[in-house]
């Protein structure tokens, strides 16, 4: 298994480099365009979660964003010490057919679910909270090369 | 990959906004003060040129209904998106929304229909 890890505070001004690392590991574990799509929409949806609920707003929380993979599948791994923050417990809004009846609320949620393969919340009280976002990807991956 | 870039042109019966590049969450705010400050001066009647758009989230979404709302409000407007990329698409599409919003082909067709 492959493994790369950046640290980055929970600043929303870091996302795009964030994004920018978790498409270049898909790149590097050979994912399809449509699957680092999904990898980089997922890993954005969960990163807005921690900053705006688990650091509620903070800028100074730490996130540990990791991307292990191997032929068939990529992980995704973010890891923080906010509040927990449970986002397969969280329910998403009915989909509405008119304007008036849109919630804005859940969407990011439904992306991941629907993204991703699997999604595991794990929360440990003095170790933090874990997300891990699992991808397989439709192909395998060509050899691997090492990360950036 | 582009960063964000946005152009606003004003059409005699509307407004063109052209966005171009990646709008990930940490940048939908910078789309939401265009519309903040087209509000501002009573213009409600908008197409949104997305030939260029490289990326969205759910912020993106957010900041569109929000506005979106604003505008067909005392039916003064509208937000009109024209010229999705398919992958753009394909978000609307998973989010659900895509019923809601008036989707044009092309920029032509979305600025004829004001």
């Amino acid at each position: 298994m492959n493994t790369a890890e950046i640290v980055f505070a929970s600043d929303l001004a870091n996302l795009s480099a964030a994004l920018d690392f978790v498409r270049a590991q898909c790149r590097f574990a050979g994912a399809s365009d449509d699957e680092t799509f999904a990898c980089e929409l997922a890993t954005d949806e969960a990163c807005t979660n921690i900053i705006e609920h688990a650091y509620q707003g903070r800028k100074d929380g730490e996130i540990r964003l990791t991307c292990l993979w191997a032929d068939e599948v990529f992980i995704i791994r973010l890891h923080d010490r906010g509040q927990p923050f449970d986002p397969t417990a969280v329910a998403v809004p009915p989909r509405a057919a008119r304007l008036e009846d849109v919630e804005i609320g859940g969407l990011g949620l439904h992306f991941m679910r629907s993204l991703m393969d699997e999604i595991r919340f794990e929360f440990d009280p003095a170790g933090g909270n874990t997300l891990t976002m699992v991808k397989r990807l439709s192909h395998g991956a060509a050899a691997p090369r090492e990360p950036r | 990959m582009a960063d964000l870039n946005m152009s606003v042109t004003e059409l005699k019966r509307c407004v063109l906004v052209k966005l171009s590049g990646r709008i990930d969450s940490s940048k939908a705010g910078e789309v939401e003060r265009v519309f903040q400050d087209l509000e501002s001066q009573g213009r409600f009647r908008i197409v949104l040129d997305m030939s260029e758009v490289e990326y969205i989230s759910s912020a993106f979404l957010r900041v569109l209904i929000t506005h979106m709302k604003k505008a067909k409000r005392f039916n003064r407007g509208n937000i009109y998106l024209a010229a999705m990329p398919p992958r753009i698409r394909d978000v609307f599409e998973l989010s659900g929304l895509l019923p809601v919003f008036k989707v044009y082909d092309t920029v032509v067709e979305a600025v004829g229909d004001w």
